[in-house]
């Protein structure tokens, strides 16, 4: 050091140079590397966490329903999932009525994914008398109000009954297909089901194909 | 320095953090009542952080506790009704002069050059309010709440492909739940708090560099040695501003002169919000809407679905498109578009008094249109109003529109050297 002058001292200090490049920009990437794999692994359990815990997983197993006691027309409501399901048995002339209005529907063929494949026709059931549906507004996820017997022709001209969403007005047939000119933008979802008997059915699961 | 202050200025720089940043904060004398927002806002963030530290002693996170222990914080616990309705009510006034604090910024273009991180990092802590505000309106766990948060996750369902998981993720569970609850109080009392403070620290940084704008957007910072020494500013101003440059007779010192102002608005802003706190506290359901009085229930949606006042602007543009995923679009873009503003405008002349009329009625009918969304967010849908939210989208975007075409070319006043006696 003492036959070093002072600048010479200070520029090899400032230049900031290491003696070997490569083997400093390996060591450079190669710590990053590990440094940033162990920044993803660690991350893994706090956005993991936030899944849904196994408790609430159980919670969402399919549910057996008994429908023998539901009387022409009505709808009843039943928890899967958290969420609303609604049974309808819809009686001969509500499914008369759904032939009637598909002119002003944005899916009335049910193209969209938003059923399982047995559902995928104008009645969106297995058994055209039972509706079942996952009572939430494909919008902005409301529950819609079931509407019956001329009520709902306040808001579609000539169809007696449907559904209508008070957040923000989106409307839908019983058959659960959403109108043209709202902002809901699919037919209600239709949760995979079987029928146990007549009278019994699992939300949840379908039926194994045979 | 000597005695015990000394001691300390030795081993941490206390008086010279204060003197740089507050007492000897150089500040333009013309600053007007416009200019005490800040300081609002300021003291409101600390009345939520203590009362907020005071209901989480009673408050339980779960959706079996929640709304329970909100009406037993209410009836059961000395001044608890108090210490809830300084935090509900300090909710709506932190909007409040938030929303004066930001439009303040636009008439007088204190987000131009060079303060537009100043204006970015304001920005930022009012999307942080609004993530804050949201989680708190879910914790009691009323109607509202619930329904409230159904609809704001479900916006993120508008995401293609990964949408619907994104969802699930958020929630913890296949729907708004207990899951979901206790992650927001989480979120609402711990990460967001510090993230927002941390801000506020930030965004006050970068004011100090960059310096306070004025009404008339007059520099009062000038290049050393380009003032004589009559024109320079007789106060003590900290060293830190004057060895940089030359400080015109224009400013005084932010103590006492300027806080003894602010003092003066927190005098009258208190007033008004303990009138509202004891007498009004729902403002008649807009600070709390009624049916958050009911405890939340997944099977029934309430009627009429509004968030609380200060998102319903946005909530309406949100509405006004028929289409999910671009309603969810504009909606971001709305607040999108006042994070660009400094680079929208490309004035040069920052204060609306200099700018062109055009400038002026641009920003008043802004204003009005920011006020007629809130409106027709906040009110039961009707058809009328539909096209309505649609025009007043559009005027929204306008503004932006118009300000970066004229803004180019503008037809100014001459902007004076020093601020006007």
């Amino acid at each position: 050091m003492s036959n070093v002058s002072v600048d010479a001292t200070e520029s090899a200090h400032n230049d900031n140079q290491p003696e070997n490049n490569t083997r400093r920009r390996f060591l450079t990437v190669a710590t990053s590397v590990v440094g940033g794999v162990g920044v993803v692994g660690a991350a893994v359990p706090f956005i993991a966490s936030w899944n849904p815990s196994a408790k609430a997983k159980a919670a969402g197993a399919d549910i057996e329903v008994d429908i023998s006691g539901i009387e022409p027309g009505q709808l009843v409501r039943v928890m899967w999932r958290s969420k609303p399901v609604w049974i309808v048995r819809r009686t001969p002339e509500i499914l008369e009525e759904l032939g009637g209005h598909e002119d002003q529907l944005k899916d009335p063929n049910s193209e969209a994914e938003q059923q399982p494949t047995f559902a995928q026709n104008r009645f969106r059931s297995m058994k055209e008398e039972y509706l079942i549906l996952v009572g939430i507004c494909t919008h902005l996820g409301c529950s819609p109000q079931h509407l019956k017997d001329g009520a709902f022709e306040e808001y579609v001209e000539g169809v007696p009954d449907g559904f209508f969403c008070p957040c923000h007005g989106s409307k839908f047939d019983m058959a659960g297909r959403v109108f043209e000119n709202v902002p809901a933008p699919l037919n209600l979802v239709v949760p995979p089901y079987q029928f146990v008997d007549d009278t019994t059915i699992i939300i949840g699961s379908e039926a194994e194909v045979a | 320095m000597n005695g015990f202050l000394g001691w300390i200025e030795e081993r941490i720089p206390l008086m010279r953090v204060a003197n740089m940043h507050a007492i000897q904060y150089p500040a333009p004398r013309n600053m007007n009542f416009w200019y005490v927002f800040g300081f609002l806002a300021t003291i409101v963030l600390v009345n939520q952080i203590v009362t907020g530290i005071w209901l989480t002693m009673n408050f339980v996170p779960t959706s079996e506790g929640a709304f329970a222990s909100v009406e037993y914080i209410m009836r059961e616990i000395d001044y608890g009704w108090v210490i809830r309705y300084m935090h509900s009510t300090g909710a709506s006034a932190f909007f409040i002069v938030v929303y004066m604090h930001m439009f303040r910024g636009m008439i007088y273009g204190s987000y131009q050059k060079p303060r537009e991180l100043l204006w970015v990092f304001g920005m930022f802590i009012y999307l942080a309010l609004m993530a804050e505000a949201f989680m708190g309106y879910v914790l009691p766990w009323g109607q509202m709440s619930y329904w409230g948060a159904q609809v704001i996750v479900s916006l993120f369902s508008a995401i293609p492909v990964i949408g619907p998981d994104l969802v699930i993720w958020i929630q913890g569970d296949y729907v708004i739940s207990g899951a979901t609850l206790s992650r927001f109080f989480a979120l609402h009392v711990i990460a967001l708090p510090l993230v927002i403070v941390i801000l506020v620290f930030l965004h006050i940084i970068a004011l100090h560099e960059v310096g306070s704008n004025n009404p008339d957007g007059v520099a009062i910072k000038h290049k050393k040695g380009s003032l004589p020494e009559s024109e320079k500013t007789k106060y003590e101003i900290h060293e830190y501003y004057t060895s940089k440059y030359d400080i015109a007779d224009d400013v005084l010192p932010f103590f006492p002169h300027i806080v003894l102002k602010d003092l003066v608005a927190f005098c009258i802003f208190l007033a008004a919000f303990t009138y509202i706190m004891f007498f009004a506290p729902e403002m008649g359901g807009k600070f709390l809407e009624h049916p958050n009085f009911e405890i939340a229930n997944p099977l029934k949606t309430p009627e009429h679905i509004f968030p609380v006042w200060y998102f319903t602007p946005f909530y309406a543009i949100l509405k006004a498109v028929p289409d999910k995923l671009f309603g969810v679009l504009a909606m971001f873009g709305a607040i999108a578009a006042l994070f660009a503003l400094p680079w929208v405008d490309r004035g040069r002349v920052k204060s609306w008094r200099y700018r062109c009329g055009l400038h002026k009625v641009n920003l008043i009918v802004f204003a009005i249109v920011f006020i007629f969304l809130g409106y027709l967010g906040g009110t039961p849908q009707e058809n009328w109003k539909i096209i309505a939210s649609q025009v007043a989208t559009v005027m929204y975007f306008g503004f932006f529109v118009a300000l970066f075409l004229y803004s180019k070319n503008e037809n100014t006043k001459p902007v004076p050297e020093r601020i006007p006696k």
